[in-house]
């Protein structure tokens, strides 16, 4: 029980958290809201992995990747060729001049499948290739990054320049990945419908299970001595390196571990929403996702889902009712984020919520001192 | 090739060539502002391109300004709009400076979050004063047309004027920079702040300037770009990668580097894009500089000062 609590949850407070935060999303959600709300809540929960990947990678490593949308968009799309080849069966597809290709193919007068392609109609290869692939490919990047110590400014501007390319190369060869719009029209899964609400609310389920589970992994992992290297590692790079650790594996570790989680929120949202687009490789959705985490806290794994939550909500509200104030509301709320609270709403709740807890055990007459749980980290010292 | 003479051949090597030249032109000035503010003093700015857009629509409103009351002015109009393009921008660069960016010196990667909080900002108000539509202002006569030595080249005169503002604009930040008392304190800031206060430098002050003539800079860019393209509310996000590469490629802090990174990265492109699809063009471009940046970070002229 104690390995559960110390290295699962990250302690006493982290186990209540977690407690919360499943409670919330298992249970409240489902019961109070309807079977549309619900899918937008899973569509948002699929972000909260590339969040949580954030926190792993920038907020205890250090590292900012502004391409997090690059794996996010390779999980999406290995996943969304599957279900494509799925519903573009010969019998399907009888009206094509090529019968068994997907119909944006068809279009740009392509008539055999492209070699990339082919595999992908087995399951087992896209679960593979869905986990691995995302993760061989920041290997790749991480590797020439950190191997050469390029790092902090540079291996931002460079990850976003990857996504740039990613998005232009997507929507330029609109034949073989059916560019701008997408993948898009997927019915079915090994023969399941996946577009019906029964369905729907069940991937809400395995993505929320899969969720926390992403997070007890991360947990897990910065709790061990990986973890407190990593953190060392954002201190104070040097002396890491001195003492004798090879910091650039660690980074990279930190990174493929990140493409991977960020990939199977990807291929979640492919199921979760039915289609798959460019627009969520790029730059925008890859600050975004950036957004998230630093607005729940770059330090907190939990924080980053209730910002994701929160953002999202924001987003859907403000622009069904006030679409002309949503930028300036976003890019207010990001300013003061980084400015005032560089520890979001983790960081607020760390300063702060120990007088309502205080107060809650003063009513149930169990009032002890307590001391503040976390002490926010200074930020100042992070970057040298 | 059969089916071109000889002659053809020269007419669409000189176009071509023009093509990667005016390229190189926007991209420098595109660059030169944010190699001030990245180079120099190591801010990444994402708002960057925003401050373009600021220049592009004072540009603008210049020109609706004009036709409205002074049409007779229309022909002498656009220097004056460079000029307020490069005042507007600039100011609000330096209010920018002074609100933001000061507070966020020691953690540059937060500088990048915040700036692009502000760049969602400008954004909004581009799109709330000026609508969604993309618009362009009506140009005076002499920057419309074309000039055309024999009668297959056709080299239009918006690209050799944005060639010449480049020109210049290039001499006057190198002279700035590099032959002024005042470059030589933003130089020596850059090197080493503390020693720079020592002796009597006010880098706080020089920090403000020196953010503020990089967004001038941009303003300028962003006027020049209503002579060849349109602008919209989120214009400023389609060059902000494409400008941090040249920065980057070029090596930071290295005026030649920032040039040199420039021209080269625009001849490969429209080389490549008279072979291949543009997207694709840009994407072998992109890819190149990737792979040569991770080989050598340090971008093309390695900077001398310490990291």
């Amino acid at each position: 029980m104690s390995f559960v609590v110390e290295k699962l949850m990250g302690g006493k407070k982290g186990l209540t958290g977690f407690i919360i935060l499943a409670t919330l999303i298992l249970v409240i959600f489902p019961v109070f809201l309807d079977s549309f709300r619900l899918n937008l809540v899973g569509k948002y929960l699929t972000y909260a992995f590339a969040a949580v990947s954030l926190v792993l990678l920038w907020g205890y490593g250090g590292i900012l990747s502004l391409g997090q949308g690059i794996f996010f968009g390779l999980g999406g799309y290995g996943m969304a060729m599957f279900l494509k080849l799925e519903a573009s069966s010969p019998e399907n597809t009888t009206i094509q001049s090529t019968p068994g290709i997907p119909d944006f193919m068809d279009w740009n007068q392509i008539t055999e499948l492209p070699w990339f392609w082919v595999p992908f109609s087995s399951f087992t290869f896209t679960i593979l290739a869905i986990l691995v692939l995302p993760a061989l490919f920041a290997y790749i990047i991480g590797a020439a990054m950190f191997k050469r110590r390029v790092g902090g400014v540079y291996f931002a501007i460079i990850t976003q320049v990857i996504a740039v390319i990613l998005t232009v190369l997507i929507v330029g060869q609109q034949g073989l990945t059916g560019g701008i719009n997408g993948i898009t029209d997927l019915r079915t899964l090994n023969g399941w419908d996946i577009t019906s609400d029964n369905a729907k609310n069940i991937f809400y389920f395995v993505n929320c299970f899969l969720l926390l589970g992403v997070i007890v992994v991360s947990h897990y992992i910065l709790n061990s001595k990986f973890g407190r290297i990593l953190l060392a590692v954002q201190d104070k790079e040097d002396r890491v390196r001195f003492s004798g650790y090879d910091v650039a594996n660690f980074k990279i570790f930190a990174f493929c571990f990140a493409a991977m989680i960020s990939a199977i929120g990807g291929a979640m949202f492919t199921l979760q929403v039915g289609f798959m687009s460019p627009s969520f490789v790029g730059i925008v959705p890859s600050i975004e996702m950036v957004i998230f985490a630093a607005v729940g806290g770059r330090m907190s794994l939990i924080g980053a889902v209730y910002g994701t939550l929160l953002i999202n909500f924001g987003k859907t509200i403000f622009s069904e009712s006030f679409p002309e104030l949503w930028l300036f509301l976003i890019g207010g709320l990001f300013i003061t984020v980084v400015m005032l609270f560089p520890n979001g709403l983790a960081g607020l709740w760390n300063n702060h919520g120990h007088r309502i807890t205080n107060r809650l055990r003063f009513m149930s007459k169990r009032y002890s001192k307590v001391a503040p749980l976390a002490v926010p980290r200074k930020l100042d010292d992070a970057s040298e | 090739m059969d089916a071109y003479t000889s002659s053809e051949l020269v007419s669409i090597f000189a176009m071509q060539g023009f093509a990667g030249v005016s390229l190189f032109s926007v991209l420098l000035l595109m660059a030169l502002g944010l190699a001030i503010i990245f180079g120099q003093m190591g801010v990444i700015n994402m708002a960057h391109g925003e401050f373009m857009a600021v220049g592009a629509y004072t540009t603008y409103f210049m020109a609706t300004l004009t036709e409205t009351y002074l049409p007779t002015l229309m022909p002498y109009y656009f220097v004056f709009a460079i000029v307020v393009a490069f005042f507007v921008s600039g100011a609000l660069g330096y209010i920018a400076e002074f609100a933001l960016i000061r507070h966020l010196y020691k953690r540059p990667l937060d500088t990048l979050l915040a700036t692009w909080g502000l760049s969602l900002i400008m954004q909004q108000s581009f799109r709330s004063l000026f609508g969604a539509r993309e618009v362009s202002p009506s140009l005076p006569d002499w920057l419309l047309g074309s000039y055309q030595p024999t009668d297959t080249i056709d080299i239009p005169l918006n690209g050799m004027f944005v060639l010449a503002l480049t020109a210049a604009v290039t001499a006057a930040v190198y002279y700035l920079m590099y032959r002024s008392a005042w470059g030589l304190c933003v130089r020596a800031t850059t090197q080493n702040r503390l020693m720079s206060g020592a002796v009597g430098i006010n880098t706080k002050k020089i920090d403000r300037y020196t953010f503020a003539l990089g967004c001038g800079i941009a303003g300028i860019a962003g006027a020049a770009f209503t002579t060849i393209a349109s602008t919209g509310p989120t214009t400023g996000t389609l060059y902000i990668v494409d400008t941090f590469m040249v920065v980057v490629f070029g090596g930071a802090a290295s005026l030649f580097g920032t040039i040199a990174s420039a021209f080269s990265i625009a001849q490969a492109q429209s080389i490549l894009e008279f072979f291949i699809s543009g997207s694709m063009a840009k994407v072998y471009t992109l890819l190149a500089l990737v792979l040569i940046l991770m080989f050598k970070p340090e971008g093309l002229f390695a900077s001398k000062i310490r990291r």
